[in-house]
């Protein structure tokens, strides 16, 4: 066995060195009723070729030749090989949370490049070291809303990616807060009028995309001065985070907490996860901020280092009065995101943007020529609802040619006017012109 | 030790100058050396304006955002972002790595936490294309691969831990422990009362009761007896029916296995309660016991440390929850069906009326389902079960070697990890945290230090299996040597470490003064 560099010889040293007469008398605090008297029924071990061949067998299942056209919370973006050689620098990968500063000032440092960041994106004062996931990061903003507030209430727009709500709803369920769905128009936005009627005085917080699942860009600020009318925070949710390269900081717009995924930076799409969640806020509440952060501070010779810092909100010292049980996060991940987002710099994520907005635009054109309108009449940025008549026959359609089509909007949306034709798609730069025509002529069959 | 490489300790005390000087005789045990550090600024604080590294296709400009949407939702660019070149990036995240301990520099004996071997086979394999680009709505019959492996592994960790049900969905350990007792809450809401408490020993991870609290539990703490196991007579004086579970780590983080665990099982039982495995050392136990025969009804994996997936820097982790049958209708969303020979993920509810919901977005962190399978074909099951006992053997070799240098407060048997404390340098004043420190002069990564809570100074070392008898034999020289520098040289030891990039950092001052980003003009003095 490769991993296990013990010989007959070293293992009988030291079973000698400690007294014992074989490996299994080292488990003799074991009862022996507890202890498995077979080998466990798992297929038989493989080398490292026939290990590649079974699992090359599997990957060789999932048809990847071409980038989805699904997005709806997971993006088919470029990843800079540069990206995935320095991420594979073992002191990156097989370090632990750095729990020892003086051997982790790489891990720390990063961490501090990543927070900043995901502050000049969002517009917030704070970030986070990284959450699991968007769904995860965003139901950690409703705790914090109703801690902050002492309210009990959440208002979310129905045009938050419906995974999301979700995991709200399962994180709020022990505690019973009462969560107020808000309806959204036939232009893709949150409903304001309804908005109004659902937020009071026992409103936490209100939860709005940016853009928001349905691929709209929202009216962040009139949400916001609503939500902060009633006393409440505003919870901005970002799933491509592309798009913060063209639209304004959400933190600029009225946006108290930012949430969301950096997966569109640095990280492939791995059938959804992992994916650096990410969660960022203001300055005033960072007491209360759930996870991990890293800060500045000097060594004992006046040198600037890092440290993981406030520590006292966390698991490991509040215990049962901690912001979170958060303990492992997604360092990796947002690692790789700090390692894009360095390499795009200022022009490279103003170009990304542009052309994901461009391509997006090609894709509304060559649908429209094939005889598919948008269904919502809101601004997008790179995502686009499509009416293409029955939205599951044509994603098994074009499952045949190896194309994955997009999101049927049904599926979430049962009861939305256009629901069966409803085909969330995505176009992005890995879409080239010709793909987009190919992709739309196929979906008219 | 052999000396192949010609390096002595004394050479550096023969360099004149510098902060070599008062690096005393024999630190250096794991071989650690000044090597060429590299200062390097921020990435905001380097580059020039009109610098990029990405090669990209050109905007044509035929479509323009502002013409769109409402220009006052829009901005041109990002300021504060970075501008730098492809090689520059490329050295300032090298030279960042520099800095870093990994498993892949050095022993990394940091207890409850595994630090094994991390196989370059799992990365280069979940980096095929088939499994990286696959987008997680993609329609089933463009996914089985993704789809088979996930139903094989479910059923692998299924057997592992002696379970009938597995969910791959949680994020993490704790994320683990959190649908752990959801599922208990939703099982006992579903009898008709949900309950109230939950039972746990003081020797638990601080995520345990936090992950209680989530669930809008209350937390009874449990005092471990003499031998730091808990005993049945003290699960039973706190047991009622108002008792949801009883969470308990087994081996606990003491390294003890709790032998009266299917006694302690039996009274929570009785009184309608659960038991609740966290899975965090089951690295001790892999094909030699199974939680599952000894009387727990959940248990959560850390596929991140039992089936080496890389810690990376703090994550991705990843927290398998397995469980009895009566639980199974209970588990989280989604649920991998086999039908005929075609794989389908079961997502809405209305499929799964009982399911606790969903925990994270989409399906779990695959990436890491597919280095635990390549980790568990690629040992078998006489691999995986070699793999518990040359875990325990290290772990047990060390605490010989040691027992006597530092004081061990508990006599118990140790399976995969030790306990020591700092009991037997008090007189010169070195605490665990200075003996951590020095640890790094001589090239190790320190163990997990004043945890668990109930020893004083708790020294905590996990070796895990795939450290050699040579590396486990230069880090108890080392930690000789710290203990008889303590004695001679206190103060040596105290202003460890002195070899790598930054000495002891100000964390008081991090946490009072909270400098959190980067801004311009930014200065930490």
């Amino acid at each position: 066995m490769r991993y296990h560099p013990h010989t007959p010889d070293d293992v009988r040293a030291m079973l000698d060195a400690v007294g014992a007469a074989s490996l299994d008398d080292l488990f003799r605090s074991i009862p022996k009723p507890l202890r498995l008297a077979r080998a466990l029924d798992v297929p038989p071990a493989l080398d490292e070729i026939a290990l590649f061949g079974e699992l090359g067998r599997l990957a060789a299942r999932n048809d990847v030749a071409h980038p989805p056209f699904a997005g709806a919370g997971c993006y088919p973006h470029h990843v800079p090989p540069v990206v995935d050689q320095l991420l594979l620098r073992g002191e990156f990968f097989t370090a632990y949370t750095p729990y020892q500063p003086e051997i982790s000032q790489g891990t720390l440092q990063a961490l501090f490049e990543w927070q900043t960041f995901v502050c000049l994106l969002t517009g917030q004062d704070v970030s986070n070291a990284s959450m699991y996931d968007g769904a995860t990061a965003t139901a950690e903003a409703a705790l914090m809303a109703t801690r902050l507030t002492g309210r009990k209430k959440i208002a979310i727009s129905a045009a938050v990616h419906p995974e999301y709500r979700k995991v709200v709803a399962t994180y709020l369920r022990s505690t019973h807060d009462e969560i107020a769905v808000v309806p959204f128009g036939k232009d893709g936005r949150t409903d304001l009028d309804a908005l109004q009627k659902a937020v009071n005085g026992e409103t936490a917080c209100v939860i709005a995309g940016w853009p928001n699942f349905l691929g709209v860009v929202e009216p962040l600020p009139e949400i916001s001065a609503v939500a902060k009318k009633a006393g409440a925070l505003t919870v901005s949710v970002t799933a491509e985070a592309v798009a913060l390269g063209a639209l304004q900081a959400p933190g600029a717009l009225g946006a108290d907490v930012s949430t969301g995924t950096f997966q569109s930076f640095g990280n492939p799409m791995s059938f959804g996860g992992p994916a650096p969640g990410f969660f960022a806020l203001r300055e005033a509440n960072v007491r209360q901020m759930p996870g991990r952060v890293c800060g500045a501070t000097v060594d004992k010779h006046g040198r600037r280092g890092f440290v993981l810092t406030l520590s006292t909100r966390e698991q490991h010292i509040r215990r049962e009065k901690a912001t979170s049980n958060i303990c492992t996060n997604s360092g990796l991940c947002a690692l790789a995101a700090t390692m894009h987002l360095a390499l795009l710099g200022k022009k490279g994520l103003s170009d990304l943007a542009r052309l994901n907005h461009e391509r997006a635009r090609l894709l509304r054109d060559a649908m429209k020529r094939a005889g598919f309108e948008p269904v919502f009449s809101g601004p997008t940025f790179n995502e686009t609802a499509f009416d293409v008549g029955d939205a599951e026959a044509a994603v098994h359609r074009l499952a045949k040619k190896g194309i994955v089509a997009g999101a049927p909007l049904a599926r979430w949306y049962p009861d939305l006017p256009k629901a069966k034709g409803a085909l969330l798609c995505v176009a992005t730069e890995l879409h080239s012109p010709e793909l987009i025509e190919l992709f739309a002529q196929s979906v008219r069959g | 030790m052999a000396n192949p490489t010609g390096w002595k300790p004394a050479m550096e005390k023969e360099a004149k100058g510098g902060a070599a000087a008062g690096t005393p005789e024999g630190a250096g045990a794991g071989g650690a050396t000044r090597g060429l550090a590299h200062e390097e600024p921020l990435l905001f604080e380097r580059g020039s304006t009109g610098r990029w590294g990405v090669s990209l296709p050109r905007p044509t400009g035929a479509a323009d955002p502002a013409k769109e949407i409402p220009s006052a939702l829009l901005r041109a660019a990002v300021d504060g972002m970075p501008e730098l070149s492809e090689l520059e990036v490329i050295r300032h995240f090298t030279r960042m790595s520099t800095w870093n301990h990994g498993i892949d520099t050095g022993f990394y004996p940091l207890g409850s936490c595994t630090m094994k071997y991390n196989p370059k086979s799992s990365e280069a394999l979940a980096r095929l294309p088939g499994f990286a680009n696959v987008h997680p709505l993609a329609p089933p019959e463009l996914c089985q691969g993704a789809l088979e492996l996930m139903y094989q592994l479910e059923r692998a960790l299924t057997e592992i831990a002696g379970f009938d049900a597995t969910t791959l969905t949680p994020a993490a350990g704790a994320h683990g422990e959190l649908c752990g007792l959801m599922v208990i809450r939703a099982y006992h809401a579903s009898k008709g009362n949900p309950r109230k408490k939950v039972l746990l020993p003081d020797t638990a991870h601080g995520t345990n009761t936090a992950s209680a609290a989530l669930n809008g539990y209350e937390v009874v703490q449990l005092a471990s007896g003499p031998d730091g196991r808990l005993h049945p007579e003290t699960v039973k004086a706190a047991m009622s029916e108002d008792v949801a579970a009883i969470m308990v780590t087994n081996p606990n983080t003491l390294g003890i296995f709790e032998s009266q665990i299917a006694e302690i099982a039996e009274i929570v039982h009785a009184k309608g309660g659960l038991v609740y495995g966290d899975g965090a050392n089951m690295n001790a136990l892999l094909g030699v016991a199974r939680p599952g025969d000894m009387g727990f009804d959940v248990i959560q994996y850390n596929l991140h440390k039992t089936f080496a997936t890389p810690h990376g820097g703090g994550g991705p982790g990843s927290g398998p929850v397995s469980v009895k049958a009566k639980l199974a209708p209970f588990l989280p969303l989604p649920v991998v069906v086999k039908e005929g020979e075609t794989y389908r993920l079961v997502t809405e509810q209305k499929e799964r009326p009982r399911s606790v919901g969903k925990l994270r977005e989409f399906w779990g962190n695959f990436a890491m389902f597919v280095r635990a399978w390549a980790l568990i074909r690629e040992y078998g099951p006489e691999g995986l079960a070699q793999t518990g006992k040359l875990a325990v053997l290290n772990a047990n070799y060390v605490r010989k070697a040691l027992q006597g240098v530092y004081n061990l407060p508990y006599e118990t048997d140790s399976l995969h990890e030790v306990v020591f404390d700092d009991g037997l340098q008090k007189t010169s004043g070195v605490t665990t945290m200075d003996v951590a420190k020095r640890l790094i002069d001589h090239g190790f990564h320190p163990p997990t230090i004043y945890f668990p809570l109930v020893v004083h100074g708790a020294i905590m070392i996990e070796p895990t299996e795939t450290e050699s008898r040579e590396t486990l034999d230069r880090f108890v020289e080392a930690m000789k040597a710290i203990a008889e520098e303590a004695k001679g040289d206190p103060e040596a030891v105290k202003a460890a470490p002195v070899r790598p990039f930054r000495a002891r950092l100000d964390e008081t001052r991090a946490a009072r003064k909270p400098v959190l980003r980067w801004k311009p003009g930014m200065k930490v003095e």
